[in-house]
């Protein structure tokens, strides 16, 4: 499969978390790597823009156990991480408003337990005392104690250590290479498409369509919050396939800054602050977390989100392509399943059993049901 | 109605412009009076009594945080809440923040800004018998000794970084406008017996909590000098970020500058916002007389290499989050630098550090990210 | 003449001047303390470098440089 004349034997279009992953993976099996990308740094589209959280998730089966297994090997990774990484298990604590949330409180815990994950019901008490700034009469809610936040743009960097960067606009990407704008083009004997919300350009029969989201960061109030926390409400808000849509996300830092989100939205793909939007998703958090509104902001931003019909990510050959592959379509969940991804995609190169079925994220699965 | 950001010289000449224009106006400052930083603390400034006369609405206290130029709207925080502001024509007119650059000791507290000091002695800070050395480069370093002065401030020495062989045609050119000239004898008088070393700049603050000496290069030597406070500025740079947000076809920015340049951009500003394109025209030529004279004087007072050799690996570069230069390293841009080492993520929006990687790297800061200054989350929220 | 406390100490500001005024003029010269542990004072007296931040009656990162003193203010540096 690779060929002794071409310059590597994989290039990665994209130095996202995802391509990072992807390309560390791949030069720890002994395979000579090359990453390309076009912006001022690596780890700087939705790597930058997102919250950077890593969160065992059960949307579906396949998403659990992409996101489980991601996760072990966070944990792994954890101990090798610089401290710019901002790797911190500070858990996840899912709240619930009213009995109709706890409910989903009890199916998840069920769920998470049954599966192994560790996970604490929590009344509502016991959400006011695992965080006061939570508003009061909260009907309770789910910790994970092993979800943990980190700084992805740093992560990227460090997975990257000693893997050749090729920078420039990629035209086309082939079963044989790459070509940039500039004319230039490198041979490879496989090429992964990391691309993100960018897959369409050079895949686009593909169904990835950038989902925007909007987050707001804080000064620094080292000890407000303990947990990332998130309303039960959110899976409503990730799901909606055609409204704008937010939710009550909010994530401490390693810094001491509190990073406010989330926003939802298809079908715009302009980069500005839609205010009407930011300032719906502020008041969402504001209505949970009131002292919030005392806090001051200093950076609000935009990213986009690659998102699929199915929610889960595109990891796999490309259809009717021979040695070009592709890990995308993560949404929201790219920092946490980018490690899993990258041992799934490398299974697949390099023809190795996985941890997981691979099946569910293959790229040529049908979609039309979601449609 | 007009609404126009910024109650110094260049604000309160526009909002007269509109005002004698017939159309409705209101000026938001974030001081507690009009005058910006060239007039704080002097409200019998003509320009500012003649404000004050024409009884110009004026929201004061109040900082613009956020903008929505779409709908026209300002969002104004105070102390206590926030507002929105709707508009027709926005003129920005925020004048421009001092030059820092960074240098071995420059974090200590006692080391000001030129025009930091000087405005803090204007809001009230005593600085009768404090030992102060005024430092940097450009004409607003003689105006700020002069006015510590007469506060009482022994001053020490002002050191100009420019030397002596550039700074003589500069005075030449300063004695052909007469406004310039009173304003140079002024200065003259009042800066009588104070050293003025050209070719001479600060190479390090020293000492233990607070500043305690520096240590100057003094054309080639270098000498220690006991100091209360520094004083050191390197020019000023015209504040952008409320512009860039607020960019759009009902925004008309003011060029910023020294009074003059400042009362004349302003002027345009307003005549423009009032519609009357032809006043505004007229005043180009002088408008375009000033700037020159203002490039000429940005040429003269252009800060030299030797700076840039100031900071060592240990010297923090950002300070809001302690990124010292070594840290900076291997960095290729300043997008580089925020993502990988934290360097202007803090809470001055790199203000202080941008023109800094600018004069260091050649690097430039990328476009600014709302809010235009830190704000509380309420305030985003605000319906009044 | 305002009485305000600063890190529970008792000081008397002049009328009508910032905080950052007052505490200068009181002898303060650590408003902050940076990420590595340094002090900081203000540095550009008009609410832009950020420097001169304090906690207000519990509520942190208020510029001094912008704040007027008033009466009974609790200011924590």
């Amino acid at each position: 499969m690779f060929d002794a004349i071409h310059s590597f034997d994989v290039i990665l279009v994209g130095a996202g978390i995802v391509g990072a992953a992807c390309a560390r993976e791949l030069a720890d099996s002994g395979l000579k790597v090359a990453v390309c990308h076009d912006s001022d740094t690596v780890g700087a589209g939705a790597t930058a823009a997102g919250m950077g959280h890593i969160a065992v998730m059960d949307d579906s089966d396949a998403q659990f156990a992409l996101t489980n297994y991601s996760q072990s090997l966070w944990w792994e990774l954890a101990g090798t991480l610089p401290p710019e990484a901002e790797f911190a298990g500070c858990g996840s604590l899912w709240v619930a408003a009213d009995d109709e949330e706890m409910a989903e409180v009890h199916r998840k815990s069920e769920y998470y337990s049954a599966r192994g994950v560790a996970v604490d019901v929590l009344d509502s008490g016991g959400v006011a005392k695992a965080e006061p700034n939570l508003r009061r009469g909260l009907a309770g809610g789910l910790r994970l104690p092993a979800d943990a936040v980190s700084y992805a743009p740093a992560v990227a960097r460090k997975l990257l250590t000693g893997i050749q960067l090729l920078r420039g606009r990629v035209v086309s990407a082939t079963s044989d290479g790459i070509e940039f704008a500039s004319g230039e083009s490198y041979f490879a004997g496989a090429v992964v498409l990391a691309t993100g919300a960018d897959l369409p350009r050079l895949a686009p029969e593909l169904p990835v369509r950038p989902r925007k989201g909007h987050l707001l960061i804080t000064d620094r109030y080292p000890g407000y919050l303990n947990h990332q926390i998130i309303e039960l409400g959110y899976l409503k808000s990730a799901h909606s396939e055609d409204a704008d849509s937010v939710a009550f996300n909010v994530q401490p830092r390693v810094t001491g800054q509190l990073l406010i989100g989330s926003s939802r939205q298809l079908g715009v793909d302009h980069a500005d602050i839609d205010h009407a939007i930011l300032r719906r998703m502020l008041a969402r958090a504001v209505e949970y977390m009131p002292g919030l509104a005392s806090l001051n902001g200093i950076r609000a931003w935009t990213g986009f989100r690659a998102s699929t019909p199915d929610n889960l990510p595109l990891i796999g050959l490309r259809p009717g392509h021979r040695s070009l592959y592709v890990a995308s379509g993560h949404e929201g969940l790219g920092i946490s399943t980018s490690l899993g991804t990258a041992k799934l995609l490398a299974d697949a190169m390099l023809g190795r059993p996985s941890a997981i079925p691979r099946e569910p994220y293959d790229p040529s699965r049908s979609f039309n049901h979601h449609a | 109605m007009i609404v126009v950001v910024g109650a110094g010289p260049a604000g309160i000449a526009a909002a007269l412009a509109v005002q004698e224009c017939g159309k409705a106006v209101t000026v938001v400052d974030e001081n507690p009076s009009a005058g910006g930083q060239i007039w704080r603390g002097d409200p019998t400034h003509r320009w500012v009594a003649r404000f004050r006369a024409f009884n110009i609405p004026l929201i004061s206290g109040v900082r613009v945080v956020w903008g929505y130029p779409a709908a026209r709207t300002l969002v104004l925080e105070d102390a206590v809440g926030a507002r929105r502001l709707a508009y027709d024509k926005l003129v920005v007119a925020v004048g421009s923040p001092e030059i820092f650059l960074p240098f071995p000791g420059w974090t200590l507290p006692g080391v000001f800004g030129a025009g930091g000091l000087q405005a803090l002695v204007k809001s009230g800070l005593p600085v009768r018998g404090k030992n102060v050395v005024v430092a940097g480069t450009g004409p607003l370093l003689l105006a700020v000794a002069a006015s510590l002065r007469k506060k009482g401030a022994n001053i020490r020495l002002i050191a100009e970084q420019t030397p002596a062989a550039l700074l003589w045609p500069f005075a030449k050119q300063l004695s052909g406008r007469a406004s310039k000239l009173l304003q140079g004898i002024g200065l003259a008088w009042d800066l009588a017996g104070i050293p003025y070393a050209p070719a001479s700049w600060v190479t390090a603050a020293q000492g233990d909590g607070r500043l305690q000496r520096i240590v100057l290069n003094r054309r080639g030597t270098l000498v220690t000098e006991d100091c209360d406070y520094l004083a050191v500025g390197f020019g000023l740079r015209p504040a952008t970020e409320l512009a860039a947000i607020m960019a759009g076809p009902d925004t008309i920015v003011a060029g910023t500058g020294d009074a003059d340049l400042s009362l004349l951009e302003g002027r345009i500003a307003g005549y423009t916002a009032a519609g009357d394109l032809e006043k505004a025209r007229g005043l180009e030529p002088e408008r375009d007389q000033a700037r020159t004279f203002a490039a000429s004087i940005d040429r003269t007072f252009a800060v030299r290499d030797e700076l840039r050799q100031l900071a060592d690996s240990g010297t923090i570069i950002c300070r809001c989050e302690d990124v010292p230069l070594g840290r900076l390293e291997g960095k290729t841009c300043f997008r580089d630098a925020k993502l990988h080492t934290r360097c202007g993520m803090g809470a001055c929006q790199g203000r202080v550090c941008g023109p800094a990687l600018e004069f260091l790297f050649g690097w430039h800061g990328a476009s600014p990210r709302p809010p235009i200054f830190p704000a509380r989350v309420g305030s985003l929220l605000s319906e009044g | 003449m305002p009485e305000i406390r600063v890190d529970g100490m008792l000081v008397n500001a002049a009328e009508g001047v910032s905080l950052a005024v007052a505490l200068l003029s009181a002898g303060r010269t650590r408003f902050r303390t940076s990420l590595s542990g340094e002090p900081r004072a203000a540095v550009c007296g008009m609410g832009v470098c950020m420097e001169c931040r304090v906690t207000i009656d519990g509520q942190p990162h208020r510029l001094a440089c912008q704040v007027q003193v008033r009466e009974g203010i609790e200011v924590r540096t």
